[in-house]
């Protein structure tokens, strides 16, 4: 069995930042594993650990700079790497979840895999549609937002928990092959440990160009197009009290008081 | 030339989002300078369909296959019904469920897709703001397509009031059963347990801010001296520190006391869902930028770990040493 996880670099803003162009200022950000996607990749090294001969292979779309994150997943315990990248993507502001979906797809049909983990959603651009377009694009099956996970491999059967809103879940049983997109919460990623983060570097992780996968550059073409960022304006009136922290917490004392929370 | 919005239901009940798309569907049938069509899947059609003729609402389309959400069915549905109304734009919720089936829609019917869009503008083409980096920053997109689709995030948009005179329409699909491939098996209501936090008048909610689960005891000890009850954001529940009965946000409960004490919460979207009905909000985040102060009424922008200790030694307590 082959379960094929998508690993995301994401970037992460500074508190302090600036806007430059239509995008924040390289120098207030800092890269980092999508935590979504370190849920998934727990998820397929446990089913791994769990059964006979399957194998973990990660997919990224990201520049040379992302490798350090897909080696993070490498050292958790996936067993192989896949990296897609090409000079038609750099510099890309908004690559479109359709777009996404097709580079991963055309990786996925070269591995076919049984089982697509994905996470939820990327901490930096949240569009929360790739997993699922990508289901799509492949024929598969797909469960969005799983944060209960039983699979059945010899059935082809994977029962599933999709969190809703207000504290609800769907218990849902999705066939095989499918994609589903991992909520975090479904268990406890691991920390890699300095034996996985030495075996790491020597695991196989492939780069591929957009020709590679049997692309063209018009895969980044999209008629959605970034036209500004910025701060969103403050709606802040809150009463903020300054001071030591002694006396903020006793003007704090006082309103609960005040609003009777606490007597005398 | 119609924007098409298609109605959420869970259980018997249309979800709030169903009348805010009405409303962000109006707007943007404005821009457009065309009529809004409303579509309803499965559960009681006709029932919903009364309740979504509001005002400004031209049509109504009733698609009477299954009970529950299914993303097959409605995939499917919304294909039949794309092909004969031709709509300009599709706008679909942005909740869990909408995300479950809107990729897939705008993929087999090849238009560009943008999620979570928080507001709508007009011009020479449409353009749509959504968030990025944790709500950090906004930002703005054009889409320069005749047809696209857009999904709405919850909650912004008011929801449509006044009664509409909309025409009812029965909409015929032919649903593909042997192609379904998720078998929906029910429902399970989770995050029971002895404590209610939707019953507490005062809450004392811990978020990512308190680092490490060695430090719950200093929020618990804050919210013993105040006689609160604990409640938390959503990575302490993921981490497994307090349990899933504790949790306030999109996923766990809302939550409405009187005072709600929010502690080292950063206030993602997500959260301020579910606890943005308390009468009086109070921050203590050292981040004087974090989103929870748009909507707190007071704040301490210190560290938490000098704030808490002196709080609870005010009320005569002891912090305990974390």
């Amino acid at each position: 069995m082959k379960v094929l996880v998508t690993v995301k670099e994401v970037a992460e803003v500074d508190d302090e930042f600036e806007i430059s162009g239509l995008d924040v200022d390289e120098s207030a950000l800092e890269y980092d594993l999508n935590e979504w996607d370190d849920y998934a990749v727990e998820e397929a090294v446990q089913i791994s650990e769990a059964g006979d001969d399957v194998e973990v292979v990660t997919v990224t779309v990201g520049p040379e700079r992302a490798e350090e994150t897909v080696r993070m997943a490498l050292a958790k315990g996936a067993d192989r790497a896949v990296r897609v990248w090409d000079d038609a993507l750099e510099g890309v502001q908004f690559l479109d979840p359709n777009s996404k979906a097709d580079l991963i797809a055309a990786v996925a049909e070269e591995e076919s895999p049984d089982l697509i983990l994905s996470g939820v959603q990327a901490g930096d651009d949240a569009n929360g549609a790739t997993g699922v377009a990508l289901a799509e694009r492949l024929g598969f099956e797909w469960a969005a937002v799983v944060n209960d996970l039983d699979l059945d491999a010899e059935a082809g059967v994977a029962s599933v928990h999709r969190e809703l809103e207000g504290g609800i879940e769907e218990l849902t049983d999705v066939d095989l092959p499918a994609v589903l997109t991992i909520q975090t919460g479904i268990n406890e990623p691991r920390y890699a440990s300095l034996r996985g983060i030495r075996q790491a570097q020597r695991k196989p992780l492939d780069v591929n160009s957009l020709e590679d996968v049997g692309l063209d550059e018009g895969i980044v073409e999209s008629a959605v197009e970034r036209t500004s960022m910025y701060e969103p304006e403050s709606e802040s009136d809150a009463v903020v009290w300054d001071g030591s922290a002694d006396e903020a917490a006793g003007e704090l004392a006082a309103l609960l008081r005040d609003k009777g929370v606490v007597e005398g | 030339m119609t924007v098409l919005a298609v109605a959420e239901h869970r259980r018997g009940d249309l979800r709030d989002v169903s009348f805010e798309l009405v409303s962000a569907g109006r707007e943007l049938a404005g821009e457009l300078e065309t009529d809004l069509a409303v579509a309803v899947i499965g559960g009681d059609v006709e029932g919903f369909a009364d309740e979504l003729n509001r005002e400004g609402v031209d049509t109504v389309y009733t698609i009477a296959e299954g009970e529950e959400f299914n993303h097959g069915v409605y995939t499917q549905s919304i294909e039949q019904l794309y092909a004969d109304v031709d709509p300009t734009a599709l706008l679909l919720p942005n909740s869990v469920n909408g995300l479950d089936y809107a990729p897939a829609v705008a993929g087999s019917l090849d238009l560009p897709l943008v999620t979570d869009v928080i507001a709508l503008g007009g011009g020479d083409s449409i353009e749509v703001t959504r968030e990025q980096y944790g709500g950090k920053v906004e930002t703005t997109y054009s889409i320069d397509a005749d047809r696209y689709a857009l999904t709405i995030r919850p909650a912004e948009w008011p929801a449509a009031g006044a009664a509409g005179d909309a025409t009812i329409e029965a909409f015929e699909v032919d649903v593909d059963e042997a192609s379904l491939g998720s078998t929906v098996n029910g429902f399970e209501e989770v995050g029971g347990g002895d404590v209610d936090i939707t019953d507490a008048d005062v809450l004392v909610s811990v978020g990512r801010g308190i680092e490490e689960e060695e430090n719950i005891p200093l929020v618990e000890e804050l919210a013993d001296v105040l006689g609160a009850t604990l409640s938390s954001s959503r990575p302490i529940v993921d981490n497994g520190w307090l349990p899933q009965n504790r949790q306030v946000g999109q996923s766990g409960k809302v939550v409405t006391p009187d005072v709600y004490i929010a502690v080292g919460i950063s206030g993602a979207v997500q959260h301020v869902a579910g606890m943005k009905g308390a009468d009086t909000i109070v921050a203590i985040n050292s981040d004087p930028n974090a989103p929870i102060y748009d909507i707190a009424d007071y704040g301490i922008a210190d560290d938490l770990f000098e704030v808490v200790p002196e709080l609870i030694a005010e009320f005569g307590g002891e912090a305990p040493d974390v």
